[in-house]
């Protein structure tokens, strides 16, 4: 409790944490933590993916009851069995995935399974008249009869909170809640946190975000190792100060130097007026060597472009790899020319879950592994293992994929990646969601395949990220080329004036 | 993570339990369980069963399922028993075996080329496919009593042990080898998990569904000429519980309907569970009407088990 003397003296206590502990069959995850979240108050939580954050979050929510310590909400001792009686003491969380209906409105949504009704028939003018209600007295203002579907994510968020708010929700859990934004919707949910505090309610914040956490937070609270570093306010932190805190060391540097570039370096893949869905008309040259970053809002095009380029879109134009056109979009021939895509969401879109991490590994190349269709395993295990190692994932690779952290995830689907000789890799989001530190051995691994002399194409909705990376940027905007920077070009303010502007777009 | 390991383990041997519990209360319980002959009999018997639930399991693994069994296993039986008549065993069998495996094919490319639903798609083709049966039987009964030397495809010993228990085996054998050790059984697997992963892995997602569906179709093919041969009949209407004793036999080994997870063995194992409830219904007297109740909650728990270990698992 020594964090008490870092905190404001005047206020009081929404939720009391003291001493909670938490195991998972034998493995703590949590030990003796101790912590005060003021009513009213933006509290952050910060800790490498494995930290126990999102643990610690459960046990405030109800979704999982601790072990020993005890729970004070409001000064009384708590202990919650499930989400319901943790939303009847007034506790909601706004989970990374979102829980709505999308074929249903706004306002249906937000009084799911709290419907005005008599004897099972729906309310349809009460229904409005309370949507009304709740949007003027928390200021939000969104249609109530637009369907939740056609909704951008940011503001399906805004339903999920407003849902919370309708059931009484006073303390509100949001986990990750800019992940999958773009920076303007980022900015619109940091307005919507700022209101809610100004209206009283409590916010607990988990987000990989630090300089989010900072510009939000009240009171950050560190986690390493299922520990409580350390609790103290937000304006006396800094990025570095959280980094170290979270890793127990200080990170030199977020990004590896990037390798030098021959002048002379052959282009290993063209792409000439594609287009695709989403796509209107964009063409590059990536060199061996060269690591080209893709930036721009959520939704511009770039995962588009990836797509029609490893042949998973239909699409027209020419993309030739090493001097060799690619006649049809087909992913089993872009495979076999040696261009290989790690794809936005690893769950939905890179990784057999319940299959094991050997499996995962070598499944776009197990036909090396198999003359005759006849899987080699001693082969196959020998190879995954090698490739585990280099990409620094430990332990047993017959578990489940889905036993991993986000970080480590990543770095499958790079093994993956790694099992051939490849030519072009590109890496769509390949940190999202990841902690800082395999964050890092990501990045390391993208330059050293850059220096085995691939071509890398990495897209990242974070301009600090494309900018730490790459030799060059192409900024997309409307599925076009908006903007090229090179060199002493290549800022943060370039690159968000090309993201947002109209066509400013003399292509440098 | 250990935990995680020595979950996975339990769950796949988690019907073994059952099985030989079940096992061991019938062979103490009744005399005649053990005899060999009985025990030959139960295979005998389930000789068709057992090969479609296999390849049924490569269906469900893939992420499809194939309803359409039944009727295809009646329609092949009907089909080489009118071929058997009119120009020998051979054009029988390999009419039978045709028939089966163009059903299956086209199963495989209406549910995943033309994007229609497995469940519709094969439960539309097995009216199709009975109503093609009855035209071919004229809606009668075909007994084979003028072609005594039909039954030598399935009643012949070998090595004291019947044809039709041989070739199920050589069948279970080749679809558990194909699953477990081939790369045509991992991409099942990876497009049953998850489809997407398995499309942008570089895996044709539809021509390894489509692989599954023909040899769903010709293992129904196969198990329609096996028991003609066995019963020496043939007629439009039989199996018609087939599909739904397959399906349940594979879900009682533990194949995950959702896709993705499962084995064959598990799916013998889940089959002859069932078989020998039923053996054993008999042998211990016990009244028959409890059979089909027994079945159907055996079943429900069986997939509450999977249900449940899942939300546990989180």
């Amino acid at each position: 409790m020594s964090a008490d003397g870092n905190l404001p003296g005047s206020v009081e206590a929404h939720v009391d944490l003291r001493g909670i502990g938490k195991s998972f069959g034998g493995t703590r995850v949590l030990h003796g933590i101790d912590l005060t979240i003021a009513r009213g108050s933006v509290h952050g939580l910060v800790g490498e993916n494995g930290a126990g954050k999102s643990s610690l979050s459960k046990i405030i929510a109800g979704l999982y009851t601790a072990d020993e310590g005890e729970l004070l909400v409001d000064g009384r001792p708590m202990s919650f069995r499930s989400p319901r009686e943790a939303l009847a003491a007034g506790i909601a969380t706004i989970a990374q995935e979102l829980a709505l209906v999308p074929s249903l409105t706004v306002a249906q949504n937000v009084f799911l399974g709290s419907e005005p009704a008599s004897a099972g028939f729906l309310h349809g003018r009460a229904l409005r008249r309370r949507y009304a209600e709740l949007s003027e007295r928390t200021g939000f203002e969104l249609p109530g009869d637009a369907v939740v579907g056609t909704l951008r994510t940011a503001d399906q968020q805004k339903v999920e909170i407003l849902r919370a708010l309708a059931r009484g929700a006073s303390l509100i859990i949001m986990d990750e809640p800019t992940a999958a934004l773009s920076r303007q919707d980022a900015a619109r949910l940091h307005e919507i946190v700022r209101s809610l505090a100004a209206s009283g309610v409590t916010v607990v914040l988990i987000s990989h975000f630090l300089s989010e956490v900072l510009q939000l937070c009240d009171t950050v609270t560190i986690l390493r190792d299922g520990r409580l570093v350390r609790t103290a306010r937000a304006a006396a932190e800094t990025e570095a100060s959280l980094i170290e805190g979270m890793l127990g060391r200080t990170l030199t540097s977020v990004f590896p130097p990037k390798p030098p570039l021959p002048p002379d370096a052959p282009v290993v893949l063209e792409v000439r007026e594609l287009r695709a869905p989403g796509v209107d008309g964009v063409s590059f040259r990536l060199h061996a060597g060269e690591i080209l970053g893709l930036a721009g809002l959520v939704g511009a095009g770039r995962t588009e472009i990836a797509q029609a380029i490893f042949g998973a879109a239909r699409r027209s134009g020419q993309v030739s790899v090493a001097g060799r056109a690619l006649r049809r979009a087909s992913i089993p021939q872009a495979l076999a020319s040696g261009v290989f895509l790690v794809p936005e969401s690893r769950k939905e879109q890179g990784l057999v879950l319940q299959r094991s991490v050997r499996e995962n590994v070598t499944l776009a190349n197990l036909r090396g592994l198999a003359p005759g269709g006849w899987v080699r395993t001693g082969r196959e295990r020998r190879e995954a293992a090698q490739l585990l190692g280099e990409v620094t994932v430990q332990g047993d690779d017959r578990r489940p994929v889905a036993a991993l952290s986000g970080g480590n995830q990543q770095k499958v689907l790079f093994a993956r990646a790694m099992q051939r000789a490849r030519r072009v890799l590109i890496a769509d989001e390949p940190t999202r969601g990841v902690d800082v530190g395999s964050r890092r051995a990501i990045y390391e691994l993208l330059t050293a395949q850059a220096a085995k002399g691939l071509g890398i194409i990495v897209i990242s909705s974070d301009a600090e990220e494309v900018l730490g990376l790459a030799h060059r940027v192409l900024v997309i905007r409307g599925g076009r080329v908006s903007a090229e920077l090179h060199d002493d070009r290549m800022t943060e303010e370039n690159v968000l004036v090309a993201a947002f502007a109209e066509a400013l777009g003399e292509e440098a | 993570m250990t935990t995680a390991l020595s979950r996975i383990r339990w769950r796949s041997i988690a019907i073994l339990i059952p099985f030989l519990v079940l096992f061991a209360v019938l062979a103490i319980g009744s005399r005649p369980f053990l005899n060999p002959v009985n025990l030959l009999n139960i295979l005998d018997q389930q000789s068709a069963t057992l090969m479609i639930a296999a390849a049924g399991t490569l269906v469900l693994v893939g992420g499809g399922i194939d309803l359409s069994v039944g009727a295809t296993y009646a329609l092949s039986g009907v089909v080489s028993a009118q071929l058997a008549i009119a120009f020998g065993i051979v054009p029988g069998i390999i009419g039978g075996l045709a028939v089966g495996t163009i059903v299956g094919a086209i199963n495989g490319v209406v549910s995943t080329l033309l994007r229609i639903n497995a469940l519709i798609a094969t439960l539309a083709m097995s009216f199709i496919v009975s109503g093609v049966s009855s035209v071919v039987t004229g809606g009668n009964l075909i007994v084979l009593t003028n072609r005594p030397d039909f039954a030598a495809i399935a009643q012949t010993p070998f090595l004291g042990v019947r044809t039709s228990i041989w070739v199920m085996l050589v069948v279970v054998v080749v679809l558990g080898v194909l699953l477990a050790r081939t790369t045509v059984g991992r991409y099942l697997y990876a497009a049953g998990g998850n489809a997407e992963a398995a499309r942008l892995a570089g895996i044709r997602v539809a021509g390894v569904r489509i692989l599954a569906f023909t040899l769903s179709g010709a293992a129904a093919g196969l198990g329609g000429i096996m028991d003609t041969s066995r019963v020496l009949s043939a007629q439009a209407s039989a199996g018609t519980a087939l599909t739904f004793t397959v399906l349940a036999g594979i879900v009682v080994g533990g194949t995950s309907i959702l896709g993705g997870e499962g084995a064959i063995w598990r799916t013998v194992v889940g089959v002859l569970f069932i078989a020998l409830i039923g053996n054993g219904f008999n042998l211990l007297g016990v009244n028959a009407l409890f059979q089909q109740i027994t079945l159907g909650v055996i079943l429900l728990l069986a997939v509450g088990i999977d249900a449940w270990t899942r939300v546990l698992r989180r």
